[in-house]
């Protein structure tokens, strides 16, 4: 993974300073509350319901052992003994002070981490495939450009106060893990015609009270390329990007209005101004990021023999067996597996995760998967490196701990915002819709029939909880101060992406269980041979589903 | 007569008067609105204020005219003048860029990276302690006014 130099800790160090001097000034009236707002969410701190939130960015979702047991640590010395992992790969704390805040950044910028642009409206954390470098479906390893568009945006001094926020993700797989299709700006690693791997770049997609699915500004862009060419979208969106309206001030509203081909000319036109200069990218930069990224020191191991040595151990012991299937995925190099470690254990908020779990990854890391680990926009965490002969006493460590739930990928595997548990912004609490439907649904020979399905729940409009792009989505609402919930069907985050649609009116929290039993027996009703939720629903549309839900009882 | 941040100094602007929009034409002395500078017949030693949404186009055929640029943040949270002053300098304008309006203080130094010089900060009194905030950050990634070179063509 990265490693700073002293140039990017000077940076870091001095941010925290910079945010000491701050927040002592903010105390001591110096800076208003309207002026204080904007520096302390660029620095990961958002007011929330009942204290501060405070989000610490995860670069692309990596971690090292001894940033995840620091992190164990400030939970503990700074707030309540857990985390919480967002839909952007980040850690929250619900529970930090105000006058610490300082402390806990210079606690982070020891081991190399820090808060910066985790909120407000600027560039944020850049996301991408959390089986990046691993997956065999990998045209070529994501990460090194996501660290220089890390570093490039980190403290841009043109883009600090966009519009609205900008989020960016980068994918270079056959399936996207990332959801570039959701964002403000998407970028795909592809080949050209003579087989030169260049980015395409897809810009205004975004979910929110618009959910909108990105349009494709730039076919094939010339790696070298890539900062200026981010440099000119993002001096369009800050120039023409609304300002009047913070519901519709996204570059997709932008993108919308002026139609793409508008837009691709205004980019265009500034790109001409911007190309060729002092930030393309040099062959040296591009192989000085992958350095940080090649192979750790793998095994050479007989893949077969491995293989079916581990599927002996699997028939002998079915609940490991049935955790492998479920839980693990493929790796590239033979012999090896990358494992999800599941933060949705019924009766857990999903993504929480505990000071002394966060130590045990920590632990299980460095023995079993050379020390790192990574967090994922399904708020879930992975070790990406597993030896397939240790699979099995990582899973006894696992599940010891409550962290080998079988459930990837499945019904319970849910997405969910913090929602009104302690999200000021949200209309509706999130965890305990999960929470019933975790619990109404816990037979889980009945959850793997179902198959592949996610469920994805937000709180609120801003769509943390990806509730659009959910093969079934729940979106909390407010009517006239009440918790409504308003089911949404057919979402999808993957290459073929599309925005779910709404079923009708919406439901009071306690009928939710029963709704969402409705829907799934419709869909095992209706479903084909070898058909998943998805492929049944665009097969026979959303009616059959309504008639269902909201047929009266006789 | 403003005071006013300028090259890192506190000092008072005795040539300048600001932006009256109201008057038919700005006066000698006075910076223009953009519709007065533009019909100013005279470009020659001439200056303006940018306002959000203005943009820096009809500027560009007389870059080397200006004597001054200011670019006015109504509200510190609205970002366009930071896009106007680089383009501005990358265009080639070597003269004055003021900001002006309602910035904060802990957005000189961004600023200042995009190529403004000077800076008139709506609070007078608070302009000596302010200007420690231009040195915020001793190194930076990226490309800008005032490093034409982003670190990876300097890292040692």
């Amino acid at each position: 993974m990265y490693v700073y130099d002293e140039y990017d800790q000077r940076i870091i160090d001095e941010r925290v300073a910079q945010f000491r001097d701050q927040t002592q000034r903010y105390l001591a009236g110096k800076i208003t509350e309207e002026q204080f707002l904007p520096l302390r969410l660029q620095n990961g701190l958002y007011v929330q319901r009942l204290a501060p939130m405070m989000r610490i960015a995860v670069p692309y979702g990596l971690l090292n052992s001894k940033q995840l047991r620091k992190v164990a640590h400030i939970t503990r010395q700074y707030d309540k003994g857990y985390a919480h992992i967002s839909t952007r790969q980040n850690i929250q704390l619900n529970w930090p002070l105000l006058e610490e805040v300082p402390d806990i950044l210079e606690e982070l910028a020891s081991v190399q981490m820090h808060a910066v642009q985790t909120s407000g409206n600027c560039i944020r954390n850049t996301t991408t495939d959390q089986f990046a470098g691993v997956a065999r479906d990998e045209l070529e390893d994501p990460r090194p450009y996501c660290e220089i568009i890390r570093q490039w945006s980190t403290f841009h001094p043109e883009f600090a106060f966009l519009p609205r926020k900008f989020k960016i993700a980068v994918c270079a797989s056959e399936e996207d893990r990332a959801a570039i299709h959701a964002h403000d700006i998407g970028i795909e690693l592809v080949p050209n015609a003579s087989g030169e791997i260049g980015f395409k770049v897809l810009a205004g997609g975004g979910l929110g009270r618009t959910p909108v699915i990105g349009s494709v500004v730039n076919e094939w862009l010339d790696k070298q390329h890539l900062l200026t060419y981010l440099e000119a979208i993002l001096r369009v969106y800050n120039q023409h990007g609304r300002r009047d309206n913070k519901f519709k001030a996204r570059i997709k509203i932008l993108v919308k209005a002026m139609g793409i081909e508008a837009f691709r000319e205004a980019v265009e036109k500034e790109w001409a101004a911007l190309k060729d200069g002092p930030s393309t990218l040099t062959g040296e930069e591009i192989a000085r990021a992958k350095s940080f990224f090649t192979d750790p020191a793998y095994g050479t191991i007989d893949g077969a023999a491995s293989e079916s040595a581990l599927q002996a151990q699997a028939t002998a012991e079915p609940i490991f067996g049935n955790w492998l299937k479920r839980n693990t995925v493929a790796h590239r190099v033979p012999g090896y597996q990358a494992v999800t470690v599941s933060l949705k254990q019924t009766g857990q908020a999903p993504g929480d995760i505990t000071d002394v779990q966060l130590e045990l990854l920590a632990d299980l890391a460095d023995q079993y998967s050379f020390g790192e680990i990574r967090s994922t926009h399904q708020q879930n965490m992975v070790l990406a490196d597993v030896r397939q002969q240790d699979l099995y006493p990582l899973w006894q460590s696992l599940q010891k701990a409550g962290l080998a739930t079988a459930n990837i990928g499945y019904l319970t595997d849910v997405i969910c915002c913090p929602g009104g548990d302690y999200c000021s912004l949200a209309n509706a609490k999130s965890i305990p819709v999960a929470e019933a439907i975790q619990a109404r649904f816990d037979d889980m020979d009945y959850v793997y029939d179902l198959g592949p399905l996610e469920l994805n729940i937000s709180g609120c409009m801003n769509a943390c909880g990806h509730h659009h792009i959910g093969h079934i989505g729940i979106l909390g609402v407010d009517k006239k101060g009440q918790e409504f919930y308003q089911v949404s069907l057919g979402g999808s985050q993957a290459k073929d992406a599309s925005l779910g649609k709404i079923l009708g009116p919406s439901f009071k929290q306690e009928d939710m269980p029963d709704v969402m039993a409705k829907i799934l027996n419709t869909y095992v009703d209706l479903r084909g041979e070898e058909e998943t939720f998805l492929d049944t629903y665009r097969r026979v549309g959303i009616d059959p589903f309504k008639e269902r839900v909201y047929a009266k009882a006789d | 007569m403003p005071r006013l941040i300028k090259n890192g100094a506190v000092l008072s602007d005795e040539q300048w008067q600001a932006a009256n929009p109201d008057a038919d034409a700005a006066g000698p002395g006075s910076i223009a609105t953009l519709s007065q500078w533009e019909a100013l017949g005279d470009k020659q030693d001439s200056a303006v204020q940018l306002e959000p949404g203005d943009g820096v186009e009809a500027l560009l055929p007389h870059l080397d005219e200006l004597a001054l640029v200011a670019v006015n943040f109504p509200v510190f949270t609205d970002g366009r003048g930071f896009s106007y002053a680089r383009e501005l300098r990358e265009r080639g304008y070597r003269g004055e860029l003021r900001a002006v309006g309602g910035f904060i203080r802990d957005q000189l130094h961004y600023l200042s990276r995009c190529g403004f010089d000077a800076f008139q900060l709506a609070d007078e009194s608070q302009l000596e302690e302010a200007v420690a905030s231009l040195g915020d950050f001793s190194e930076h990634y990226q490309a800008a006014i005032d490093q034409p070179l982003p670190l990876f063509r300097r890292r040692a």
